[in-house]
């Protein structure tokens, strides 16, 4: 189908590209823009006016509870989500029940990816067996099947010699590994960032250290070996002075950080908000702002939502005993438009690290309105302000934190695969 | 007012400044504090009677809701609730009853539709009991039993009680916690107690292992060395070390424990000549605290263990009693 989209303020952070004009769509990809391309007879018209269109945002970090946890969500619901906010691909991480450690489970995920018909999944495969850390996942297999990367998750790999050939391994197929930089004795027990306000709670605390001594060591290893690594979800200022010395030496590394740590710190634990219990935990303030001037200059290259979507049940407990995760589908995009007004971010850079920031370390040709892309775009009110609450959520899990809170940024339509899906509020 | 104190003080105090629950010291008025004290003065005088009742809480049941073991804090829970002539009832729950799927929730919501005033909560997850104050109806009680590493405020009332019968002025003082800071929820109720009272300077003195980061933030000083430490303090209050404590490699044995950080009769010279001492029980003989200073004339031990009832029948009556609670005596 020929779609027009018309109207709009177009931005592509690819070609820092911020101007009035149209959106051409064939066969399901981006034909051109601005004018027609030869012979083009629009079948559908879309008048954007008053939103920006850009790129469909592609999400590094999420969890779809599907398969092994649908009592908390599933595939159908977290890809509408996405897609009600504005988000046209997903990156999940292979710790579901069983692991996605076999071309099956990839397939089982592809299947209901596109039985639900809304956003797509690029998922991670194990980087070793049952995410046990001994041996090896089937790589090559998992790349055939559609694995963008693989990762071990939040499962220790505690022999370092397997780490050592993991990462070969993925390098010989040239897939990136995904980390989450943890020392698993470091961090054990903890559920809150160590400081002053773990203090205060007697909360068992996971110190900084536990992230940047297992990030030193996954860099050292990176330039032993080669491999092409990316850390999911950096917490702390040290770790990104880590990572900017080993871009600056030459490495191959990226890293993102969640929404909920840009926003967010230790202090929102007070009073024991078992809400704000996330993996890993909420830093000072001073981390905070570290993480968005990273983001600022490029040491992180993407935002994720890092959503975790759970039963309410999950959260209804003493804080060290509740689940962590946040469920970000929903306000992710929002939320980078609250960084936006308040001055931290340029819009450009906000959605750049949102498309084809995310696209650069998925390794997909996604994240940008180039002639030839596939047609996923995004097309939001940033005027439009509406409140989090329980009822404006579309995801399954309303484990939020920032319920209450009003923000900027209402997504119209978005397109995925010239698919037009739109949202009337 | 800092953020998690006016948190945590509109859980548990009401919007006249009546204490609905006790769950922390911090964010308690200095008024809240001695209101307590003076409360708990006058129920001393009826624990020494023959007949050791008031009527304060007659057809009020309380329930002791333990999710960890523990005899002398459940046993003066029981003994204070049953001098107010309250019912009692002690429900105990192991870790493994827990994990056959009942969630605290339930638990909690079928202790409630037995029509119970009052739960007193002892659980190992820090803030179990706003957790459960946060869930229970409008006119159910918690009083904080102790919580993880969090607070157990009526210990350290019952402590600073103990120190007000023998030093009326608090502004005066300087009062040493020794040991495990970092595992005690004693020691950071404790500090809040009494910065609460203005005492003049408070100083934690632990190897670096058993110190949470960051805890000058409390309002502490903090000393490496025992003897540095304990120069010209007023109040010495040891803190218990728990044996696991060598399993997370923290300390390497209990004898070199005692041998740095241990009360002995030559490190207590070097406090005030008349410093008291202190200890939440139960005392480890040997490793934190010598034989001789433990029931030596200044150990103040025993007296806490019998003020704990007093105070804890003034933290319940406070909460839960007719709307006049009884004047001082």
């Amino acid at each position: 189908m020929n779609l027009h989209i018309r109207n709009a303020r177009v931005i592509d952070p690819r070609t820092r590209r911020d101007t009035p004009g149209s959106i051409f769509v064939s066969d399901g990809k981006i034909a051109a823009l601005d004018t027609p391309p030869p012979g083009f007879v629009s079948e559908r018209e879309f008048d954007a006016s008053g939103l920006v269109a850009c790129p469909g945002l592609i999400d590094v970090c999420a969890r779809l509870r599907e398969p092994g946890s649908e009592h908390k969500a599933t595939i159908a619901s977290e890809t509408r989500a996405a897609a009600r906010g504005g988000i046209t691909t997903l990156c999940c991480p292979p710790d579901t029940d069983p692991v996605i450690d076999e071309p099956a489970s990839v397939e089982l995920i592809y299947r209901r990816v596109e039985d639900a018909g809304y956003a797509t999944v690029c998922p991670l495969g194990a980087l070793t067996q049952g995410l046990r850390g001994e041996m090896l996942a089937e790589m090559g297999a998992l790349k055939a099947a559609g694995c963008v990367g693989v990762s071990n998750a939040w499962e220790p790999v505690s022999d370092t010699r397997v780490m050592r050939r993991a990462f070969e391994y993925a390098a010989t197929h040239d897939l990136a590994v995904f980390i989450q930089a943890y020392d698993e004795w470091l961090g054990k027990n903890g559920c809150a960032n160590e400081g002053p306000v773990a203090t205060r709670l007697g909360l068992p605390g996971v110190p900084i250290v536990a992230e940047t001594v297992a990030l030193a060591q996954m860099l050292e290893l990176v330039a032993a070996t080669g491999a092409r690594v990316h850390f999911s979800q950096l917490s702390a200022a040290r770790s990104l002075e880590l990572v900017r010395a080993a871009r600056d030496a030459g490495l191959n590394v990226s890293a993102d950080v969640s929404m909920n740590h840009l926003h967010l710190s230790e202090n929102d634990l007070l009073g024991f908000n078992s809400l704000c219990h996330v993996r890993p935990p909420l830093r000072s303030e001073r981390d905070r702002d570290a993480l968005r001037a990273g983001l600022r200059d490029g040491t992180l290259s993407a935002v994720c939502s890092d959503h975790q979507p759970h039963e309410p049940d999950a959260k209804l407990a003493p804080f060290p005993s509740t689940e962590p995760g946040i469920s970000g589908l929903d306000t992710l995009l929002s939320l980078a438009l609250k960084l936006v007004a308040e001055n931290a971010l340029p819009l450009l850079r906000a959605l750049e690290a949102l498309t084809s920031g995310p696209a650069d370390i998925l390794g997909i040709p996604r994240g940008s309105l180039a002639a030839g892309t596939r047609a996923d775009i995004c097309l939001f009110d940033a005027d439009a302000q509406w409140e989090v609450s329980e009822t404006s959520l579309c995801s399954a899990g309303h484990n939020t934190p920032f319920a209450g809170w009003p923000l900027p940024g209402r997504v119209r339509a978005v397109a995925i695969a010239g698919q037009l899906h739109e949202f009337p509020d | 007012m800092n953020r998690v104190a006016g948190e945590l003080s509109d859980l548990q105090v009401d919007a006249q400044g009546n204490l609905r629950h006790l769950l922390t010291i911090e964010g308690l008025s200095r008024e809240h504090v001695v209101r307590i004290l003076d409360v708990a003065e006058s129920f001393l005088g009826v624990n020494d009677k023959s007949i050791k009742k008031v009527p304060l809480l007659r057809g009020k049941t309380v329930v002791n809701l333990f999710f960890e073991p523990s005899t002398r804090t459940r046993t003066t829970f029981e003994l204070a609730a049953k001098r107010l002539s309250a019912d009692v009832l002690n429900v105990n729950i192991s870790a493994s009853a827990t994990t056959k799927g009942e969630s605290l929730l339930d638990t909690l919501r079928n202790l409630q539709a037995m029509q119970c005033d009052m739960f007193i909560v002892r659980h190992s997850d820090s803030g179990a009991p706003h957790f459960i104050a946060r869930h229970v109806e409008a006119d159910v009680a918690v009083v904080n039993a102790g919580d993880g590493w969090h607070a157990h405020p009526t210990q350290a009332l019952l402590d600073v009680f103990t120190i007000r019968r023998h030093c009326a002025d608090f502004t005066q003082l300087r009062v040493a916690i020794v040991g495990d800071v970092q595992h005690s929820r004693v020691a950071r109720s404790q500090i809040h107690a009494l910065n609460v009272l203005g005492a003049a300077e408070i100083r934690v003195i632990a190897p670096r292992t058993l110190l949470p980061d960051s805890i000058e933030d409390m309002g502490v000083r903090v000393y490496e060395d025992i003897h540095t430490g304990l120069k010209d303090v007023d109040v010495i209050i040891m803190l218990r070390l728990q044996h696991e404590r060598m399993l997370g490699a923290l300390l390497p044995s209990e004898a070199e424990y005692f041998s740095t950080f241990g009360l002995t009769p030559e490190r207590l010279a070097k406090a005030k000549p008349d410093a008291l001492v202190m200890h939440p029980g139960p005392t480890n003989r040997g490793v934190e605290i010598e034989s001789s200073v433990a029931d030596g004339p200044r150990s103040l031990i025993l007296e806490q263990v019998t003020n704990g009832i007093a105070v804890r029948m003034a933290v319940m009556s406070l909460i839960a009693g007719p709307a006049r609670p009884p004047e001082p005596a």
